[in-house]
């Protein structure tokens, strides 16, 4: 479904991500984890075409996206934090939504009625909370019913009820076949929602299977301690990649 | 496009800037009006000002506008629209709001007391004026990635198109004032946009000084309407460039 | 009685027929008005009747009244002068003059005028013609309502429209001229009063006059001649209530003083003109109730000026109000109003509290180098003007109005 192909990218002097590659098969749910600027966001951005790879190619549903926009059509977006034009209402934001694709006419409304956001069609978005932000962000990931979701952070924010109402949606998904794509902090929310862990480090693929076979490799039964294991690998790894560097030099 | 830039509008033009600058416009226009007794004096005092203020209100608030705005432009990008368009809303929204408050502010007034050519043709001149500093200011903002940074820039550029630049102008015709300098200065004139805008005033009020050039040439150039049509034309080409350059850099910007 | 009326019997026997005492003679086209001015006596009266008389070099020497009907045309198809004159008690009225030759050798007029006197030229309509109306050594002109008009398209194409060379006491009233190198041109002229002209779009001056004195300017019009009006090494010059309109271009003057003295410019409106006064080695003058408007330069006073009294004049839209070249100043600025003063008046006086002065320092700049004027009105030029206005240092310090005006006076 996605295809990411030798990318490479580069902020300045800082390569952020080498020659990655990685498989998104629909049907599946990924937790994209990794250490603060591993890459995650990077490679995220670059799916949705807001970073532009400096060489290797994006495949969506087998179309090269590079030049193309309408692909954006079949990716639902939560952003991390979701700002907004202060002065613009919900209903205006949802409508301008809507705007942008006009061929879709049916909505799935599921997240806009659990979170009673029609009642505040008329609320201006300067004027709410960050956790109603936060909603409204995932009301409108859904709002296509688009056949890929990307959630960054998705239950940042949230408060509690919120959390289990967005969560049994992501569940609701992903049971329906979508492609799923999570990054968050939170290890039990992982655990609950994906079933396949890809471990990004310094701009590689670390790790890249199902949850199951996390454990086993790990030998931990639970996913957190799991990924714990996993993260002390990679520095361990790093350790002694400082070392050998200082070997060559010397 | 229209779409977005529907709905960029109607953010931009239910913001407290938008209101506090037409207020501010009128407050000055309504003042001068009031002071002077004619209206070629109101439109002198007017083009001071505007000469002055708008290209530093455009430079500031459009950066402000794309930086306040970058994660609303982030979520944009995320839908299947086309990046130009993305842009150009944001755009063309800070440049219809800019002109819409010169309009009113300065307009308003002008309908109640009077206006003449000078004054329509400032209004003019105000509108492109906020274009092209609007698109220097997208300019700098979609160059750089640290809002103080670009806002520096764009201050920069208002300094050195207001000030700087006439008076290395002066200095050079000072110090090559033996030489024929007519047609250098009139050339140096059309690399500042805010010096056309001026000329464009000056063509109004100043006619019977600037008649005074010698030479057939700007005889001519003042005198018909070539004069407005060049330099209007390549105060058009001072809105295109900033603006569209801008946008080729934003299609390649990384969020 | 008897002798009397015997003897003025005899008198009209030696003349000829009787008749001629008050003779009216018509002349109908395709008759000669040569041959009829030779026929007729002293004092006839000649009706020319509408149609075209192809003639020129029609010569009068006897005092006659000329009169057309319906301006019966006169064409003289581009060849020499179409009437020359020397005599006395002519008038000539209702004729329409076209066509005179294009040569300066012979200065080609319209109607030519040597040693007369006691002429009256009226309601004549001149069309394509070298000269308009050319007298010399004359006096006692009286040269009303004429329609002088032009269309030429360079300077050397075309004589004066009403041109007077050493012509004394006479009268040049409400006659439109247009198109010619100077509308009106007097050199050795006296005791002569110009006045409701309209002088407009001459090639070179509007009015040029040269060692002409005691003569005055009531009222005329002169607009957008080529270098506005000139007047050089003259005294006793009156000029009132006349228009200077839009007289543009680098050398181009409302007025033009050289060398003119004791003399009164009063009451008069420039309006539009590169530089309304450019006065230079004049003295003596006083210039009052004066309107400048919209004018590039109202004055350009050169330092060769000396007495001369400004008083009571509007200064309005100027882009600049006065120039000079030197910092010596050795004129009078008094009770002026200029719009670009920017003092206070606490005593409500309607005078200004503290002076004005009317040399700024960019017009300084722009006199040294005109082609600085492009970067008039510029943020950078106005921060030095108030610089200058604070702590003058290039422009002359006593140049200054102690007591400018707070309103403007009203002329009507």
């Amino acid at each position: 479904m996605i295809s990411v192909k030798n990318i490479s990218k580069k902020f300045g002097k800082l390569q952020v991500l080498k020659d990655f590659n990685l498989e998104f098969q629909l049907g599946n749910s990924y937790a994209l984890m990794g250490p603060n600027g591993s890459g995650k966001t990077t490679i995220i951005k670059t799916i949705l075409g807001m970073v532009m790879p400096d060489s290797g190619e994006i495949l969506v549903k087998g179309q090269p996206i590079k030049g193309s926009h309408s692909y954006r059509q079949d990716i639902g977006y939560m952003p991390q934090i979701g700002r907004y034009p202060s002065n613009m209402k919900i209903g205006q934001l949802f409508s301008m939504m809507k705007d942008m694709r006009p061929e879709i006419k049916n909505y799935d409304l599921d997240l806009v009625e659990a979170f009673e956001l029609d009642q505040m069609k008329d609320k201006a978005m300067g004027t709410l909370s960050g956790g109603t932000r936060q909603k409204v962000s995932a009301a409108l990931a859904f709002l296509f019913s688009p056949d890929i979701l990307i959630l960054d952070e998705p239950t940042a924010g949230l408060d509690p009820i919120a959390v289990e109402i967005l969560k049994a949606k992501i569940k609701k998904e992903r049971i329906a076949g979508k492609l799923i794509l999570i990054t968050s902090h939170i290890m039990s929310d992982l655990e609950e929602l994906t079933n396949q862990a890809v471990y990004i480090f310094e701009g590689e693929v670390y790790f890249n299977d199902t949850i199951e076979s996390l454990k086993e490799i790990t030998g931990e039964d639970r996913f957190s301690p799991a990924i714990a294991k996993l993260m002390q690998w990679t520095l361990k790894k790093k350790a002694t990649k400082r070392e050998m560097s200082h070997v060559e030099t010397t | 496009m229209l779409k977005l830039l529907k709905y960029a509008l109607y953010d931009i033009l239910k913001s407290r800037f938008a209101m506090i600058y037409t207020v501010f416009m009128i407050l000055v226009a309504v003042s001068i009006y009031q002071v002077s007794d004619d209206l070629s004096k109101v439109s002198l005092s007017l083009m001071n000002i505007m000469i002055m203020i708008v290209p530093l209100i455009s430079a500031v608030f459009a950066t402000t506008h794309f930086y306040n705005n970058l994660e609303f432009i982030e979520l944009m990008l995320a839908q299947p629209v086309k990046r130009s368009h993305v842009f150009l809303s944001q755009l063309l929204a800070v440049i219809l709001m800019l002109s819409l408050s010169i309009l009113i502010g300065f307009g308003l007034p002008m309908l109640l007391w009077g206006a003449d050519s000078s004054l329509v043709t400032l209004l003019g001149v105000g509108v492109i004026l906020s274009a092209v500093f609007a698109g220097f200011a997208f300019l700098a903002s979609v160059l750089t990635r640290d809002k103080a940074k670009a806002i520096g820039i764009s201050l920069g550029l208002w300094i050195y198109f207001s000030l700087v630049y006439d008076g290395f102008v002066l200095y050079l015709i000072y110090s090559f004032a033996d030489y024929p300098l007519e047609k250098v200065t009139l050339g140096l004139v059309m690399l500042n946009p805010v010096d056309l805008g001026r000329i464009l005033m000056l063509m109004q009020l100043d006619i019977s000084a600037l008649m005074g050039y010698t030479g057939a040439f700007f005889q001519q150039f003042f005198n018909s309407s070539m004069g407005i049509l060049v330099a209007g034309g390549t105060l058009f080409i001072w809105v295109l460039w900033p603006n569209l350059l801008a946008m080729r850099v934003f299609k390649k910007r990384d969020f | 009685m008897k002798p009397l009326a015997l003897s003025i019997l005899f008198f009209f026997c030696l003349i000829g027929s009787p008749e001629t005492l008050a003779a009216t003679v018509r002349i109908t086209p395709g008759q000669s008005i040569q041959e009829a001015v030779d026929r007729a006596s002293a004092g006839d009266t000649l009706t020319i009747s509408e149609g075209t008389y192809k003639q020129f070099g029609i010569i009068i020497r006897k005092p006659l009244t000329i009169i057309g009907e319906n301006y019966p045309v006169i064409d003289a198809d581009f060849k020499g002068n179409i009437l020359i004159v020397a005599t006395t008690n002519l008038t000539i009225q209702g004729l329409k003059l076209i066509n005179t030759g294009r040569s300066n050798m012979d200065d080609s007029a319209a109607i030519k005028f040597f040693d007369s006197k006691n002429c009256v030229i009226r309601d004549n309509i001149l069309e394509n013609t070298y000269f308009g109306l050319h007298f010399s050594n004359s006096s006692q002109l009286t040269i009303i309502n004429n329609k002088i008009n032009a269309s030429a398209l360079k300077e050397f194409e075309v004589g004066n429209g009403i041109h007077l060379w050493k012509c004394k006491n006479s009268y040049i009233g409400n006659n439109q001229v247009f198109g010619h190198r100077d509308g009106i041109y007097l050199e050795f002229v006296t005791n002569t009063q110009a006045k409701g002209n309209l002088v407009e779009r001459n090639m070179r001056y509007g009015l040029h006059f040269m060692f002409s004195h005691d003569n005055s300017y009531i009222r005329n019009t002169f607009r957008k001649n080529g270098a506005g009006v000139a007047v050089m090494y003259t005294k006793n010059v009156v000029m009132r209530e006349n228009r200077f309109e839009e007289n543009w271009g680098s050398s181009a003057y409302g007025i033009l003083l050289k060398d003119i003295s004791d003399s009164e410019v009063v009451g008069n409106v420039f309006l539009k003109n590169t530089v309304g006064i450019y006065m230079e080695g004049s003295s003596r003058i006083e210039f009052k109730n004066n309107t400048f408007r919209e004018n590039g330069w109202a004055l350009k006073l050169m330092a060769s000026c000396d007495q001369n009294t400004f008083q009571a004049n509007n200064f309005t839209q100027n882009t600049f109000d006065i120039s000079t070249n030197g910092s010596t100043v050795l004129n009078t600025l008094t009770e002026n109003y200029w719009d670009k003063y920017e003092g206070y008046d606490l005593d409500k006086n309607y005078v200004g509290d503290i002076g004005y002065r009317p040399v700024n320092l960019y017009s300084v700049i722009v006199e040294k180098i005109p082609a600085a004027v492009i970067l008039w009105r510029s943020f950078m030029v106005t921060l030095l003007d108030r610089m200058e206005k604070i702590i003058p240092t290039l422009t002359p310090d006593e140049m200054i109005d102690e007591s400018p005006k707070m309103r403007p006076y009203d002329f009507g």
